[in-house]
Parts: structure tokens; C-alpha cells; sequence
């Protein structure tokens, strides 16, 4: 049985490359993949707790944040398919003024 | 070690496939990489007895929100939008991914430290651990609230999304 | 758990069997389509290849294997490449969890004639079907053709749309049967005494027109329609490649009638059932009724238009869908014991209004023209369709 702890490790590895790749790129639909990416690596580190504890809380948590993640994609996608519509471009530095 | 030979293997493409989402310039091959690394998360779940929720990332994260995405990818392409090339705070690259570096050891600090002090579950794992009966039953008893907060969460989030979209109300 | 050496050659046997029948179906029922259609159109269909041109399928697949394989120019190369198999392998390993008969005695040992009886198949089945969505819009998108984006957009969209019915109506038979694996399910059809189909009828028409939605076949066929997107995604596929991507349809069609098949005909159940080797048997005969009626809806409804499709998927068969399961869950709540006799009852009554109101309707329009038709005027403009 492989520990805990290495599942935690490789959360962490994913949740970092989630977190560089939110401040590095531009594009907001990237910077979006790359928040999923940080809400998957919390979801291994809760089910590999719910395993190391014998208790299933922590699947119930992933089940929730998948949930609240499809809700987030939702809008997310909604708003910058209307930020395109209205500016054009997607580019998160362009879009630098509060209003249009 | 069967277990072992899994977790090496997932792990690393999950990793790689990972970092493939941040570094590919192509949004398309980005969100691709992003199904090969939810693929392996949920292959991991598989290994971590949680088929439930296995089923469930493969479900709603590769069948539904990376199809979503590449959905709007494809919708924003036809008129040709592409990422600028000049990135006006290119000097700020270096230092991002250097924060993210002292992030990484610093999670990995809390987690080498915490694992001797992590209390254990102890007892063997039962046979129908993460069963979507037993899940089921955790999150229509105990879970009750908040799995009804999600509800109306996902409601306002159509609603949201419906009126963002509309041309003219 | 020890490691049992023959449990894994059963396992591998029991997967080869499946794929192996599962990839000569389809030219069968290739043939069997060509047939039907023939019939339908009142022509004769393929007579050349064979006794009644039974080996047409297999000269297309020789034809379509020699042909040249082109790629076209700006194509996205590695994604053009794996897209067919995107489509291919989900179809095909949908099948693991469908079983085909019950527990067989081969050798003094106990075998399930199923590949893996999980405890989560229906959710297995959801989750791949909702994967084979990946490989037409890969497809559409690295062609570098406008007509073929324009189909896997289209695809992409139709199919996000009619997953939710699909999912929702199988959610019906889960609350029957108080059980996500498919080899309960139909245990508890056995049970019962009564197909799935008769106390959730509502809930299999619902899964069968989705499933019509989901397979991209006539009257959903939008992403490859010919007139207006030159057969859309796999416009610039050729030779092998686009072998792969007609037998994936079929492949689907296969699975989305297993299923049907498993969920709501009982599987392998019928008149002595307890002889293991006419279980299959029966299995087959259902899924070739249910292919027979896929063929036949094909023959006869034309094609929708696309915003008549999202009509149809958002505003009439998810509340449908969602009607189904609110009563099934309400009867189940309320009698838990006697739930499938009542929504049988509920479920002959819906069927009679059904057909009482469609001989009015029908009864109607022969009296007068129907009001969205005009008759041919002199301008030429034939049959238009007023909204």
C-alpha cells in the first residue's frame, strides 16, 4: 500500500503547476484549466485522506467540489464568451479597464 | 506493489501532463493534456477505492466541463482569437514560477513533516468502501445541507449563465 | 486476495469473446441497415457481393482499407490521427459491463458471462458515453475544414444537450431497482416479474430518442448532414481512418441498444431463461429488435432543424425526463414495496392517452391540411414549413 503521504506529495506537485500556470499565462481559458487542475489535486488529496482515515467524508467533500466546480466552469465560460463578444479579444492584460 | 507500479506510473503522467496544460501554447492541446491528467487522477481514485467518485471525474470533469471547454475554444477560434504574443509583463514569468517553487517546497515541507504525525484510520478497509450505496447514504444523511446548498448553487449558476448570455434581455 | 491465474485467462477469454462479436455485429448490421432501408425505399439493396449481397460490408472495408489516406494541409497532425480511435474505444468498452447471460458452468468453475460485474455500471456506461463526444469533435477540429468544425461544434453541442435526458431517464430503473449494477438490474426485472419497459415506458422513449441524439444517427444526424456540412466531421477523412469512424457509429448504436436492452427488456431474460446458452440468444434478439426500430425511425423521419433539435432536447424530453423521475421517486417514497406494479398502472394509463390522442390528432389532419403545411403554390415553393 502506497503511504498517505506520497499522494499528498503528488497533490502538491499538481496543485503547484496549477498555481504557475494561472500567474504565467494570458490566455483566461488556460488560466481556467489550470484552476481545475488545483481543484483536482485537492479532490486526490481528499479521497486519499478518506482512505487513510476509513472514513468517507473526504469523497463526500469531492463529490461537493466537483459540483461546485462544473457550476464555476459554467459562469466562467459564460463570462468570457462575453467579454469576447464585447471586446473581441480574451486576453486577461488587455482587458485592463473596468468598463467599456 | 501492484499499488506501487500504479501510483509511479499515474503520478508521473498526471505530472507531466500537468505541466503539458501550462507550457502547450495551443488551448486545444491544453485542454486534451487536462483530460489525460483527470484520466490519471481517476484511474488514482480507482486505485484509492473510491470508484464512486471515479466514475463521477470521468463523468462530469472529462465528459462534461473539458467538453464545455473545448466547446468554447472551438467557438472563439472560428473568429481566430489566439493568445497575444507580446506578454507586456514578461519580466514577471520568472518570478511567477519562482513563487510557485517556494510554494511547492512549502507544501511538500508540511507534507514530509505532517505524514509522521498524521493519526491513522487504523482497521482494515472494508469491501464496499466508497460504494456509491455507502456514499450515498453519507450524503443524504449527514450531507444533507450542504449537498442541497450545491443544489441551489448549480441553479444560480444557470440562471447566471443564462442571462450573461443573452444577447438583449 | 490470492492471485488466481485463471481467473485471468477467463477474464482475458471473456474480453476477447465480447470485442471479437461486438466488431462482427457491425457488419451485419451494416448489411442488415442496407437491407432494411432497400425495403423501406422500395428498392433492393445490395445483391452483388455474395448470397444476398451478404458480403457487401466486407467489400466496402477492403475498398475503404486501400484507399488513399489523406491528411489534409494545416491539419493538426497527432490529434487528426488519434481521433477515430477517440471515437472507437469507448464504444467499444462500454460493452464491459452489459451482461449477456448469467452465471455459466465451464469446466467446474463458476463463470459470470459478463466482462466485470462493477458496482457503479450504469454510472460506467454515462461516463463513456459521454466520452465519445471527444473523438468527433477532434476530429472536426484538426480537419482544417470549416464544415467539419462547423460539425463537431454542432456535435459537441447536441450531445452536452441530450446526455442529460439520457442520464435522467435511466435514473427511473436505478430507483426500481434500488441498484447501479447493471447484472441487479436485471435480477430485479426477474423479480419483479416485468420488463423495466412497461412500469418506466416514459423513461425508455425518452433513452431511445436521446439515444438516437446521442449516436448522431437520422432524424439527429445534424453534424455529418450531407446537404449542409458535406458529411461534417469525417468530411476529410479517408481509407482506414474513416472506416474506423463509420464503425464507431455502429459500435455506438450497438451499445446505446445493449443498454436499452440490459435496462429496461430485461436482458438475457425471456421464455426458459434458465438454459445458460439461450441466454445470449435472447440478449441478441432483443438488441436486434431494438436495431431493427433504429433502422426503421432512420428510414422514415427526415432530418430536424437544428434549433427544433435544442427544442426538442431542452424543452420537451428533459422535463419529460425529469417528470419520470419525480413520480417514480414519489411512488417509490411512498410505497416502496408495491413501486413497480403502480407506475406499471401509471404508465399503461400514460401510453393509452398517448394513443388515444394521437388518433385524434391524426384523425384531425386528415380532415384538414396540417397548419404548419401549405399546399404546393404556383411559385413552385413545395411543403414550407411555416414556424
Amino acid at each position: 500500500m502506497v503511504p498517505t503521504a506520497h499522494y499528498v506529495i503528488l497533490s502538491a506537485l499538481l496543485f503547484t503547476t496549477g498555481v504557475v500556470g494561472v500567474l504565467v499565462r494570458r490566455n483566461p481559458i488556460i488560466m481556467f484549466m489550470s484552476i481545475e487542475l488545483m481543484l483536482n489535486s485537492a479532490n486526490l488529496a481528499f479521497v486519499a485522506f478518506a482512505r487513510h482515515l476509513r472514513s468517507l467524508d473526504g469523497q463526500v467533500f469531492v463529490f461537493i467540489v466537483m459540483a461546485v466546480a462544473a457550476a464555476e466552469v459554467a459562469v466562467g465560460l459564460a463570462i468570457i464568451v462575453a467579454i469576447f463578444r464585447t471586446r473581441a479579444t480574451i486576453d486577461v492584460d488587455e482587458l485592463n479597464v473596468m468598463k467599456w | 506493489m501492484g499499488e506501487l507500479i500504479a501510483f509511479v506510473v499515474l503520478g508521473a503522467i498526471a505530472v507531466a501532463a500537468g505541466i503539458a496544460v501550462v507550457v502547450v501554447r495551443n488551448p486545444v492541446h491544453s485542454a486534451l493534456f487536462l483530460v489525460v491528467n483527470f484520466f490519471c487522477l481517476a484511474v488514482l481514485f480507482l486505485v484509492l477505492s473510491a470508484e464512486f467518485v471515479a466514475a463521477l471525474q470521468v463523468l462530469v470533469y472529462a465528459g462534461a466541463i473539458m467538453v464545455l471547454f473545448l466547446f468554447v475554444i472551438m467557438l472563439l477560434n472560428v473568429a481566430g482569437v489566439f493568445e497575444s504574443q507580446r506578454d507586456p509583463l514578461r519580466s514577471q514569468r520568472g518570478l511567477a514560477v519562482c513563487l510557485g517553487l517556494g510554494l511547492l517546497a512549502e507544501v511538500l515541507a508540511i507534507a514530509v513533516s505532517g505524514a509522521a504525525r498524521l493519526p491513522s484510520g487504523g482497521g482494515t478497509l472494508p469491501q464496499d468502501f466508497g460504494s456509491p450505496t455507502l456514499v450515498g447514504l453519507l450524503l443524504y444523511s449527514q450531507y444533507v445541507f450542504p449537498f442541497e446548498a450545491v443544489s441551489v448553487l448549480l441553479l444560480i449558476a444557470m440562471v447566471g449563465v443564462v442571462v450573461l448570455t443573452k444577447r438583449s434581455v | 486476495m490470492p492471485f488466481d491465474v485463471t481467473e485471468l485467462v477467463i477474464a482475458i477469454v471473456k474480453a476477447l469473446v465480447v470485442f471479437v462479436a461486438l466488431l462482427s455485429i457491425v457488419p451485419v448490421l451494416i448489411w442488415m441497415e442496407r437491407k432494411v432501408i432497400a425495403d423501406i425505399q422500395i428498392r433492393i439493396g445490395p445483391n452483388r457481393a455474395g448470397p444476398f449481397g451478404l458480403l457487401q460490408p466486407l467489400a466496402d472495408a477492403i475498398k475503404l482499407i486501400f484507399k488513399e489516406n489523406i491528411i489534409t494541409q494545416g491539419a493538426d497532425k497527432v490529434v487528426y490521427f488519434f481521433a477515430p480511435a477517440v471515437s472507437m474505444v469507448p464504444a467499444i468498452i462500454t460493452f464491459a459491463v452489459v451482461p449477456f447471460g448469467d452465471t455459466a458452468h465451464i469446466l467446474g468453475r463458476k463463470v459470470l458471462l459478463q466482462v466485470a460485474d462493477v458496482n457503479i455500471g450504469i454510472l460506467y456506461i454515462l461516463a463513456l458515453s459521454s466520452l465519445g463526444v471527444y473523438g468527433i469533435v477532434l476530429a472536426g477540429w484538426s480537419s482544417n475544414n470549416k464544415y467539419s468544425l462547423l460539425g463537431g461544434v454542432r456535435s459537441s453541442a447536441q450531445m452536452i444537450s441530450y446526455e442529460l435526458p439520457l442520464g435522467l431517464a435511466l435514473v427511473g430503473p436505478v430507483l426500481l431497482s434500488g441498484s447501479l449494477s447493471l447484472r441487479e438490474m436485471i435480477n430485479a426485472q426477474g423479480r419483479a416479474g416485468v420488463w423495466f419497459i412497461v412500469p418506466q415506458f416514459l423513461a425508455f422513449a425518452v433513452y431511445l430518442i436521446s439515444g438516437f441524439a446521442e449516436t448522431n444517427r437520422a432524424p439527429f444526424d445534424l453534424p455529418e448532414a450531407e446537404q449542409e456540412l458535406t458529411a461534417g466531421y469525417h468530411t476529410e477523412y479517408s481509407s482506414f481512418r474513416f472506416a474506423l469512424f463509420y464503425m464507431a457509429e455502429y459500435v455506438n448504436m450497438v451499445t446505446v441498444g445493449a443498454v436499452a436492452t440490459t435496462i429496461f427488456l430485461g436482458g438475457w431474460r425471456g421464455p426458459f431463461g434458465n438454459i445458460v446458452i439461450l441466454q445470449p440468444v435472447w440478449f441478441l434478439v432483443k438488441l436486434f429488435a431494438i436495431l431493427y426500430f433504429f433502422i426503421w425511425v432512420r428510414g422514415t423521419l427526415p432530418r430536424l432543424r437544428y434549433d427544433k433539435l435544442m427544442k426538442l432536447g431542452w424543452k420537451v424530453l428533459l422535463p419529460l425526463a425529469l417528470l419520470n423521475l419525480m413520480v417514480t421517486a414519489t411512488v417509490k417514497a411512498l410505497a416502496p414495496q408495491s413501486a413497480i406494479p403502480i407506475m406499471s398502472v401509471l404508465s399503461l394509463v400514460l401510453v393509452a392517452i398517448g394513443v388515444i390522442a394521437l388518433t385524434i390528432i391524426s384523425a384531425r389532419s386528415t380532415r384538414t391540411p396540417a397548419s404548419g403545411l401549405r399546399e404546393p403554390s404556383a411559385e413552385g415553393a413545395f411543403y414550407t414549413w411555416e414556424s
